[in-house]
């Protein structure tokens, strides 16, 4: 026990020493992590209930104040803090995008090492599968998905019908990217070993596979999360969110239909939307850092440096030779 | 690999992805509460039950639902896909007269951003880790972080209060009904907005394939060769490196066409540009279940096909699909 965790924290050292000198990652992590912060420290940060209306003395409410006269972001047309809005928003935005981002890590991982490993007709279902949805518009078909699935009055909250239905569409790399992983990994020694001494399928899924695979799983995760927390925004956008707890793509419908442009409300319509860029491009940065340190492709072309070939450095043919596999 | 196998495995696929969606839009709004008699009562209470039984015989729905699936398929395969709700149209005739100013859109923002990304693309894969390919790379991955449907509310405000371009619909009001040789400016006014946004969203993805495309390519041992003959980096990307990264660009184009009806529906939603995408949303908001029935299999058949067709040109382009 004690020389697994060693050798884990030896790697975990080294991982930390490829992420610390590499900026776009540490870019990244920053951005989600203050995201992450403002959705649970919501309560503090707010300063004021989302849904209170701010008065004057006459007790009208202020409709589309600017920053800084009565709220700090300015008020909605309902005279609602846009600041507060925003803040307990992220509540919602980065809870859809995180569960239904692990719904989809946790199907796509599933039948991509079912996949991987069983291989035969379990492998060409599923890559077949993964064929048709990827062929199939997956906007539209959300949206008639979402559509029906409220009009049946199942009484299911719209988020969680939001987090199902996005989860549901949106496993295909994840299965595809963790499949070929494993069909890597079968042929290696260690599994070949473990089956000569009589170890079973779900012994070596578990104790061979799913260790290897879990870090390029996590990476993948950060990425599906992004497009979680896009196609959220985007469903939302489009009404599709719950108003009584309104995420930042419900906060730019109401700032659209209600309005905000032609009155000139930037501030109703611009945080929300940076907020969204702000936190999907956290997670690309740092999902995409943590993609490519734990299974890195090619570190240079031949026609990098000068025309000549003979140049003052040395020639890049040591390099090119770790050249990433073919299409 | 034969071209004849290839293109008959993926006729078969299409084939199968074409039934999947229609089984998937049928039974998906027959497990609704309401049918089509609906459609025709609207929301008269005062139609008596025997009348309403006697629509329901009409439309076959006291049949087991498998025969009304088949019996359904039959209608659709004529282009029959039922009446609008909120319309009180039939859907097709809805449909078609919308997929003109659809089309137009998309293939104008496909073209742009495909030209612009592929050409992005290759200068930031030669010069990789120089400025401009991180700069090329920043602005992909901050336009892939960007709401489309956002994109195009700047746009639009930016548009429309600094350069007073419209900001909406397809034609000014008093141009409609006029035939199209007399109002084109007044169109491609309309236009320069929701393509600029169209443009922007899929020219980061294109750049991205491109980039990875032509850095693969260019690790080759062929490029080597060709350096070795002393050709300059211009000619090895023209004749070698060009043909060859832009293989995967087919592919993607392809695979892109689904996002691409996703990125009509909000750009169309936010410019009120009178295309498919504003009218599924449309459909959306009033819960007309048969426009929202229609369009999807119309929106879905479309990418289906055009899929089918980027395969087979495909075929052609890959040399190592051979011919027979």
């Amino acid at each position: 026990m004690s020389e697994r965790w060693l050798l884990f924290k030896r790697s975990a050292g080294e991982f930390w020493n490829t992420f610390r000198r590499n900026r776009p990652g540490l870019l990244g992590a920053f951005l989600l992590l203050t995201a992450l912060a403002l959705a649970v420290f919501a309560p503090v940060l707010a300063g004021r209930d989302p849904s209170e209306t701010i008065r004057d003395a006459d007790g009208r409410p202020f409709t589309f104040a600017s920053p800084a006269e009565h709220a700090p972001l300015g008020t909605d047309d309902a005279g609602h803090d846009i600041w507060a809005q925003l803040v307990y928003g992220a509540r919602i935005s980065l809870a859809v995008g995180f569960l239904a981002g692990f719904l989809s890590m946790f199907i796509g991982s599933l039948l991509g090492i079912l996949a991987g490993y069983f291989g035969g007709w379990t492998d060409t279902l599923l890559m077949r599968l993964t064929d048709i949805l990827l062929v199939i518009p997956d906007v539209p078909l959300m949206l008639i998905l979402v559509a029906s699935v409220r009009q049946l009055n199942l009484g299911i909250s719209p988020l969680v019908i939001m987090i199902g239905v996005i989860g549901l569409l949106y496993w295909t790399s994840t299965a595809r990217l963790i499949r070929s992983q494993v069909l890597t990994l079968k042929e290696r020694q260690f599994v070949a070993r473990a089956r000569a001494i009589g170890a079973g399928h779900g012994h070596i899924i578990l104790k061979h596979i799913i260790p290897q695979v879990l870090p390029l799983i996590v990476a993948n995760t950060v990425l599906i999360v992004s497009t979680a927390i896009l196609v959220e925004s985007g469903l939302a956008f489009l009404g599709l969110g719950d108003p009584t707890q309104p995420s930042w793509g419900t906060m730019i419908n109401f700032a659209f239909s209600r309005s905000a442009i032609s009155n000139g409300a930037w501030w109703f319509y611009l945080p929300p939307g940076l907020a969204i860029v702000w936190v999907s491009l956290g997670c690309v940065l740092l999902g995409n850092v943590l993609e490519e340190i734990l299974n890195p492709r090619l570190t240079a072309h031949h026609l990098e440096g000068d025309e000549k070939m003979v140049a003052r450095q040395e020639a890049p043919s040591a390099e090119a030779s770790s050249a990433s596999s073919h299409l | 690999m034969e071209r004849r196998d290839y293109i008959i495995r993926k006729l078969f696929m299409a084939v199968l992805t074409l039934a999947v969606v229609v089984v998937v839009d049928f039974y998906l709004f027959r497990v609704l509460p309401g049918d089509p008699v609906r459609a025709v009562i609207g929301r008269n209470v005062r139609i008596s039950r025997e009348a309403q039984e006697n629509l329901r015989v009409q439309f076959g729905l006291d049949k087991p639902l498998h025969e009304q699936f088949f019996a359904t398929l039959g209608q659709w395969a004529q282009g029959n896909l039922g009446i609008s709700w909120s319309l009180r149209q039939p859907v097709s005739e809805v449909l078609l007269a919308k997929l003109l100013n659809s089309l137009l859109l998309v293939i104008l923002g496909q073209t742009f951003s495909i030209v612009l990304g592929i050409a992005l693309g290759l200068f930031a894969g030669w010069k990789r880790k120089t400025a401009v390919d991180v700069g090329a790379l920043a602005f992909s991955l901050t336009m892939w972080a960007t709401p489309t449907f956002w994109l195009g509310i700047i746009l639009l405000v930016a548009g429309s209060s600094w350069l007073g371009l419209p900001t909406g619909g397809t034609l000014s009001p008093q141009n409609i009904n006029k035939p199209l040789w007399e109002v084109w400016p007044d169109l491609a006014l309309h236009l320069i907005l929701p393509t600029l946004t169209f443009t922007i969203v899929y020219l980061g993805e294109y750049m991205l394939i491109m980039r990875s495309s032509v850095l693969e390519v260019l690790s080759e041992d062929y490029i080597l060769t060709a350096k070795a003959k002393g050709m300059t980096h211009w000619q090895v990307l023209r004749r070698h490196a060009l043909k060859n990264a832009m293989l995967p660009i087919v592919t993607l184009v392809a695979l892109n066409l689904g996002f691409t009806v996703a990125g009509a529906i909000y750009i169309e939603t936010v410019f009120s540009y009178d295309g498919l995408g504003k009218l599924f949303q449309t459909a959306l908001e009033k819960q007309d279940f048969p426009l929202l029935q229609g369009a999807f299999l119309l929106l879905a058949v479309s990418v289906i096909t055009a899929n089918f067709i980027a395969d087979v040109v495909y075929s052609y382009l890959d040399p190592r699909v051979k011919a027979t």
